[in-house]
């Protein structure tokens, strides 16, 4: 027997974002909404030490056999992107040790504004941002704001006291992806959950249905320019670009 | 026997941006470092030169061994050849890890070079024995497997010392240099040894390593899983 052996196949779904912006939380949000709707696993990836699993398991969202930890020597990025195979392979495992399974979560590590998901990995992937990270960085964009699945962003209850409006940051994320979902999330908010809960449901059924092409929201590597450098882009052609680095 | 293959394939085996996960792991020098046994370059340098004349030449003379035996087609051998790697490794989290990379590396190479041989590898094999059936697979020599898999040990190690220490990476370097003609005497040793019994391959020890390794397991922070 082979790691790659077939097994029943679930949605897997990526969750990315920056450090605190709350993966953990979003993901332990959907755990509780739908296990009694879904057969559901998670995997996180931890950068330091093994404290997203052990936030999950202590939240009881899951039975713990169902979350588990990835360590990715202090390189997150890589192990949802360049070097998928420790992720893949705890999700394959997953899958068959819980067959069947509708959904497995995979948690990227916190990681900067450039790290998503390859398809490689994970079927669709949503991208969480939080109010309290800055009004303004939604209209930054990037690949995972741009052309992630879904764009969170969280803990909307808190724009008052980080002086974000919260209905200009949910515009210019919705101009920055060009009319692709924006979800504004607040965990004590149930509309905003339900609305979380939904989208779920409409990805997973458009995977199960056959209709989900999965996408890639785009290449991550963070890269810094000299004043005259004039360089070749992945593309295959050089430009004078202005775009930002985070 | 020597293998037809070309320095080419060599080199992506050996390249440590094969996509089978193995930066995750600092080859024992974090542990090192977390109990200052390792605080500037020539500990460094008595660390990778102690590593790789015991688990290096080790995990070498074990691929070389795989190597051979899969070129040969005489994959019944390989079960003696885990049990005998199994017993050179007394550390249980150092086994679970070398089995843990064995199927990352199978993973990663059945997608990568498809090969019949991993099939008929076990559920965990250790990772130098499916280096070595990868190695037969891409027609490597022996030999050449055991070079790569010491190159593979130093540059771990080496590329996790500009995370857990104070360095410059040029000095990092240069340690690796001074190490060039070792690691052809070590390739040269592992391949000698990989002709003869499975039994009778090198069993040097380092005891601390594997003492660190457990206690690294238990560390509530941690950069890298070993």
């Amino acid at each position: 027997m082979t790691d790659e052996t077939k097994s029943h196949r679930a949605l897997r779904l990526g969750v990315a974002g920056p450090v605190g912006t709350g993966k953990s939380s979003v993901i332990a949000t959907i755990c509780r909404q739908l296990r009694d709707e879904f057969a559901l696993g998670v995997v996180t990836n931890d950068i330091y030490t093994d404290e997203d699993t052990r936030f999950l398991k202590s939240a009881g969202v899951l039975p713990e056999e169902r979350i588990r930890a990835v360590e990715t020597g202090a390189c997150p990025h890589t192990a949802i992107r360049d070097d998928v195979t420790m992720n893949l392979m705890a999700v394959e495992d997953m899958e068959r040790d819980f067959a069947p399974l509708d959904i497995v979560l995979v948690e990227s590590g916190g990681d900067n504004l450039t790290a998503t998901f390859s398809p490689a990995l994970v079927d669709a992937q949503l991208f969480v941002l939080d109010v309290a990270g800055g009004g303004d960085v939604a209209r930054k964009g990037g690949p995972g704001i741009a052309r992630a699945d879904l764009l969170v962003i969280n803990k909307i209850d808190l724009g008052p006291h980080v002086d974000v409006d919260v209905d200009r940051m949910v515009a210019d994320a919705e101009a920055a992806r060009h009319g692709a979902p924006v979800l504004a999330l607040s965990r004590h908010r149930p509309e905003t959950v339900a609305a979380l809960c939904d989208w779920v449901r409409a990805i997973h059924g458009s995977w199960a249905n056959g209709s989900h092409t999965p996408i890639d929201p785009g290449p991550m590597a963070p890269h810094h320019h000299g004043p005259k450098d004039d360089h070749t882009h992945a593309h295959g052609h050089s430009h004078p670009h202005h775009h930002p680095h985070d | 026997m020597d293998g037809a293959g070309g320095s080419a394939a060599l080199l992506l085996l050996s390249d440590g941006r094969l996509p089978a996960g193995g930066y995750a792991h600092s080859g024992g020098l974090e542990p090192a470092v977390t109990a200052g046994r390792v605080t500037d370059m020539s500990d460094l340098e008595r660390f990778l030169v102690g590593r790789e004349e015991t688990a290096g030449l080790i995990a070498a003379a074990f691929s070389a061994a795989a190597c051979e035996r899969s070129r040969r087609g005489e994959l019944f051998e390989i079960p003696a050849l885990e049990a005998e790697l199994d017993a050179r490794i007394p550390s249980s989290e150092l086994r679970r890890i070398s089995r843990e990379l064995g199927r990352q590396l199978r993973r990663a190479m059945s997608a990568v070079h498809p090969h019949p041989h991993y099939d008929a590898l076990g559920a965990a094999p250790h990772q130098p024995v499916v280096m070595g059936v990868a190695a037969a697979s891409l027609d490597l020599s022996p030999r050449d497997m055991a070079l790569a898999i010491l190159h593979e040990t130093n540059a771990d190690a080496a590329a996790a010392a500009a995370k857990v220490l104070r360095v410059d990476p040029f000095d990092v370097h240069a340690i690796l240099a001074r190490m060039a003609t070792r690691l052809d005497r070590l390739a040269g040793e592992a391949a000698r040894a990989a002709q003869g019994p499975s039994a009778d391959l090198p069993a040097p020890g380092s005891p601390l390593a594997d003492i660190a390794a457990e206690h690294h397991r238990r560390a509530d922070v941690r950069l890298f899983a070993s």
